[in-house]
């Protein structure tokens, strides 16, 4: 098969980035991937338009005793086309984000980020292409440590190396239930690997395997109760890292589950509405942590997990549409999750990287502290608030493609569905309407606090704008948001093929694929008109300007004219009757020392407010403790003397010997 | 076309009819219908002050703002009349068509770096999501009605496909509809256009530093998501095959009887104390609730 050679000889080459010098690392970086890409994409778009599949790929590895050969249906093209994108786009970003790390690392540090970097894109284009179980637990395993290696960049930092081991073991938990899922598979069918699945779910029980898979992938993709690691490991790797971990190496993870969910043979209706019970949690309280957060890269990290929501709502759908027999909620609810994962993977990314930005320039990830940031960075600040418009889903953006995909799809669902079933499509619904008005809730803050107002702080002071490769990768992903946002048939009508092929193995109704292309080019039409007026009614409100005295004064301050930036709405007040209202499940806290009656003359007193994610505390860190707890009771017998541990060697054989004799051993 | 002429005349004297009611109500001699009219012409004849805090969003938002209610107006039909854009879902569209127009005002707001804008910008994006879900139940319940995902579709088809029972819904309907279309306008009882305390204030607390044409435009947006609000109240009441001079008629019969509407509840109902709010929308998604389960009943799904 064609390249497959040059595959495996930048794999090889890899290892050659240790041994050139400082300064050449990121273009011999860059010249690797720039080859893998362009050999996996040709993979990949042969892949999407050609029918003979799947596409198989042999790479002469027999030594290594694994079935190393890739299997290149339609829904790996997808992935493939989607991580090669991202990559890029981090890449080029990294490459002034990391300039200034010159002067004060090693030169092997850097050797590790980019080798990671570019084993982390390797090992997710093959997880993607692999069929066989223990290849992909291997490749699912280098992705877990490459990415391991990206996070704790920073490491001299403690608390990054401690998110970063957190990452870690949490990753390796998931890979177990993977591991053990595959096995058990296996023990059913004496096949390791995707291809067992289906014969095992046909005379086994279906729910219990499918959520070992499910814990296992969701881990990766952030589930909520599965979620902890995220908000943690986001903030604190390199933003290009960030970027990528968020935009594509959690979509692995529903790589996985749509290979779980397309082999599924009975029990579906209640996986589906695991699946959907589950999404929406994720979804509603992934949103709403991200409101309670200061950091923008942690908020960033909350709203991934409100998008992995949205993604498990459409997958959820696309499963209850399967044990309807509902074609309609089968396409739409498939097709609106991947259009998600890809339009998800663009613009979080793309915010990663504008959060990135913004630190790099201020050196504070920190809201309260930023203001003002669209005057010294206007190309950040358009950059950011695009990523914000789309992530909200409004048009003429991208994300509304994907949501409008959802909400098509449940409400043409609803009025022919039973009375069960029209509860689920509602509760839906109201799961995505609600996402959608915290989403709008939780951006106008982040945009507002950031970006906007007076400069809260002198950090903001010295900001100036980052260099234009830091710029670019956000203009490249804007310039797709708008292709898939104004012509989006481009991307639906792959999309609708990979379904068809992955779910139903059946063409769908063409009455039903015209309709929808149908409604989707007036979405188009009307989008861009909107554009039409929007430049219009601008260009014309100019030419009116032009006539007229404009003047520039202090923002009004009811009266009050030594207004300071201090009295700007900050990031904490403008979440707080939020939090009020949903305090009940967020727990947050506030801590302020009360103003007693002794106190004559004013003090300084401190205020803060805490806000807590109840699942990290309840599924993490209580039963750490308690664990470690009662290892330390253990611990009573490391007492550190010679003759104690001899002692216990003793005990131990007189042990085996006893039970051996009464044959209990 | 004739839906949308309709639309934008209506608007320019809906503000008009709510402040005259209101001034009868009260006992004053108040202002004439086209007193608001005469305020826009002023408006956009008056040169503008901008915040020297304020930036390219500021001077956008209204313009945005613009667009998206007159882009939204092109999806509601007129008696048997389509939209100009009719397909599966549009409402959704509808929806976050004027959540655009939410957004850049809200970040209009945030850009001035006041915290009385501030304030007003918080309050709006707490309240504009919490109406989100009953607007959407509420159309699940009509597309379940009718069997249709379209505005053109279900209104043309609201009064045909089902028996005596819809007479019941559209009463439903008609009350989330002026309901939400309220809130959506920051009007009583969640928010007060009069209110002279920039503390209570919601909406106008975000436009406190708009001047001149932008001001204006921000006020025809207003208009024209009243009457549009207007129109599918009136697309809910009026069946659609009626004759098209009637349908005329009706139309700005409704129009003038919403407005007439909402300046009685506006004189005779208290505004809710600022925390109360969340509660008075969230009753809002309940009682949409109630009406899905209503149709539930009706269409006979549950035996």
């Amino acid at each position: 098969m064609m390249f497959s050679g040059l595959f495996s000889a930048i794999l090889l080459l890899s290892v050659g980035i240790y041994f050139i010098p400082n300064r050449l690392k990121y273009l011999f970086t860059m010249i690797l991937l720039l080859i893998a890409m362009f050999v996996t994409s040709s993979w990949g778009i042969k892949a999407l338009f050609y029918d003979d599949l799947p596409l198989i790929v042999d790479l002469n590895f027999e030594f290594l005793n694994f079935d190393f050969s890739f299997y290149i249906d339609k829904l790996s093209s997808f992935f493939l086309l989607a991580i090669n994108f991202t990559s890029l786009t981090g890449f080029i970003y990294a490459y002034k984000y990391l300039s200034p790390y010159y002067r004060i690392k090693y030169p092997l540090s850097f050797s590790i980020h980019y080798f990671s970097y570019f084993w982390l894109y390797i090992s997710m284009c093959m997880v993607v292409m692999l069929q066989d179980g223990t290849a992909f637990i291997i490749l699912w395993e280098i992705m877990a440590i490459s990415s391991f290696m990206l996070v704790i960049f920073n490491a001299e930092n403690r608390t990054i190396m401690k998110t970063g081991i957190n990452y870690l073991i949490q990753m390796h938990i998931g890979m177990l239930f993977i591991l053990i899922a595959f096995m058990i598979a296996e023990n059913g069918t004496g096949v390791m690997g995707f291809a067992s699945l289906k014969p095992y779910f046909s005379d086994h029980s279906n729910t219990i395997l499918f959520l070992m898979f499910f814990i296992g992938f969701g881990m990766k993709a952030g589930f909520i109760p599965l979620h902890t690691w995220l908000p943690l490991a986001h903030p604190s790797a390199p933003s290009h890292v960030s970027g990528i971990m968020s935009g594509i190496m959690i979509k692995m993870g529903f790589y996985g589950i749509f290979r779980v969910v397309s082999a599924l043979q009975s029990d579906i209706m209640t996986i589906g509405i695991i699946i959907l019970g589950i999404s929406l949690i994720t979804g509603i309280m992934g949103i709403m942590s991200a409101i309670t957060q200061r950091d923008i890269k942690k908020m960033l990290a909350y709203s991934t997990i409100e998008n992995v929501g949205i993604i498990g709502i459409g997958i959820g759908l696309g499963v209850v549409g399967m044990a309807m027999k509902n074609q309609i909620l089968v396409l739409f609810g498939f097709s609106g999750a991947l259009v998600h994962i890809l339009n998800h993977s663009l613009f979080k990314s793309m915010l990663f990287f504008a959060a990135g930005s913004v630190n790099h320039a201020t050196h504070t990830k920190d809201m309260e502290v930023l203001g003002g940031l669209v005057k010294k960075m206007p190309h950040t600040a358009l950059i950011f608030l695009i990523g914000s418009l789309a992530i909200c889903g409004l048009p003429p953006f991208n994300g509304f493609v994907s949501e409008y995909l959802l909400y098509s799809g449940m409400f043409m669902s609803i009025s022919g569905s039973g009375l069960y079933d029209s509860f689920i499509i509602l509760s839906g619904i109201i799961g995505l309407s609600l996402i959608g008005g915290l989403a709008l809730f939780c951006f106008t803050r982040a945009y507002g606090i950031t970006f906007l107002g007076q400069e809260r702080s002198i950090r903001v002071r010295g900001a100036t704008e980052v260099n234009m490769s830091m710029i670019l990768p956000g203009y490249i992903i804007i310039s797709v948001i708008m292709v898939i946002g104004l012509a989006s048939s481009i991307v639906v009508v792959p999309v609708f093929n990979i379904v068809s092929e992955t779910f139903t193995n059946t063409a769908y109704d063409s009455a039903i694929i015209t309709n929808v292309l149908n409604n989707l080019l007036q979405v188009n039409i009307l989008s861009g008109l909107f554009i039409i007026i929007t430049a219009a009614l601008f260009s014309f409100r100019r030419n009116i300007f032009r006539s007229k005295k404009t003047d520039l004064r202090p923002t009004w301050g009811c009266g009050y004219t030594a207004g300071t930036s201090k009295h700007q709405y900050t990031a904490d007040s403008y979440s707080d009757n939020f939090i009020e209202l949903a305090n009940p499940v967020l727990r947050s806290q506030k801590l302020s020392e009360e103003i007693m009656a002794t106190d004559i003359f004013p003090e300084k007193k401190s205020f803060s407010s805490v806000s807590k994610d109840i699942f990290d505390d309840y599924i993490i860190s209580y039963p750490k403790e308690f664990i470690l707890k009662l290892l330390k009771k253990i611990a009573v017998m490391q007492t550190g003397q010679i003759h104690h541990y001899i002692l216990y060697i003793f005990l131990f054989i007189i042990a085996a010997l006893v039970l051996t004799y009464f044959e209990l051993i | 076309m004739t839906g949308i002429i309709l639309t934008i005349l209506t608007a320019l004297i809906f503000p008009g009819i709510i402040l005259r009611t209101k001034s009868i109500l009260s006992g004053r001699k108040g202002p004439g219908v086209f007193q608001p009219i005469y305020d826009l012409k002023v408006l956009l004849q008056k040169d503008s002050i901008f915040s020297s805090t304020a930036s390219f969003i500021f001077q956008i938002a209204p313009t945005i703002g613009l667009a998206a209610i007159i882009c939204a107006m092109l999806l509601i039909p007129f008696a048997n009349e389509h939209a100009f854009f009719d397909f599966d879902s549009d409402f959704v569209y509808f929806s976050y068509l004027l959540a655009i127009g939410k957004f850049f005002i809200i970040i209009s707001a945030l850009d001035t770096g006041s915290g009385f804008e501030g304030m007003g910008a918080n309050r709006e994006a707490l309240f504009s999501m919490l109406v989100e879900p009953a607007f959407f139940i509420l159309l699940a319940t009509l597309a379940m009605l009718t069997g249709y995902t379209s505005f053109s579709d279900i209104f043309t088809s609201f009064y045909i496909s089902q028996s005596d029972f819809v007479l019941i819904f559209s009463i439903i309907g008609v009350y989330l509809f002026v309901q939400i279309a309220m809130i959506e306008n920051s009007r009583f009882p969640v928010d007060d256009p009069k209110t002279h305390l920039e503390l209570t204030m919601i909406h106008e607390v975000m436009i406190l530093d708009n001047s001149g044409f932008d001001k204006a435009l921000i006020h025809i947006a207003s208009y024209l998501k009243f009457a549009v609000y207007g129109s599918i109240i009136y697309n809910l009441l009026i069946p659609s095959d009626l004759n098209i001079f009637l349908q005329i008629i009706l139309f700005i019969l409704i129009q003038i009887s919403f407005a007439v509407l909402i300046g009685l509840l506006e004189s005779f109902r208290a505004r809710n104390k600022m925390s109360k709010n969340p509660h008075f929308i969230l009753t809002l998604t309940a009682v949409s609730f109630i009406a899905f389960i209503i149709i539930i009943i009706i269409t006979g799904k549950i035996v």
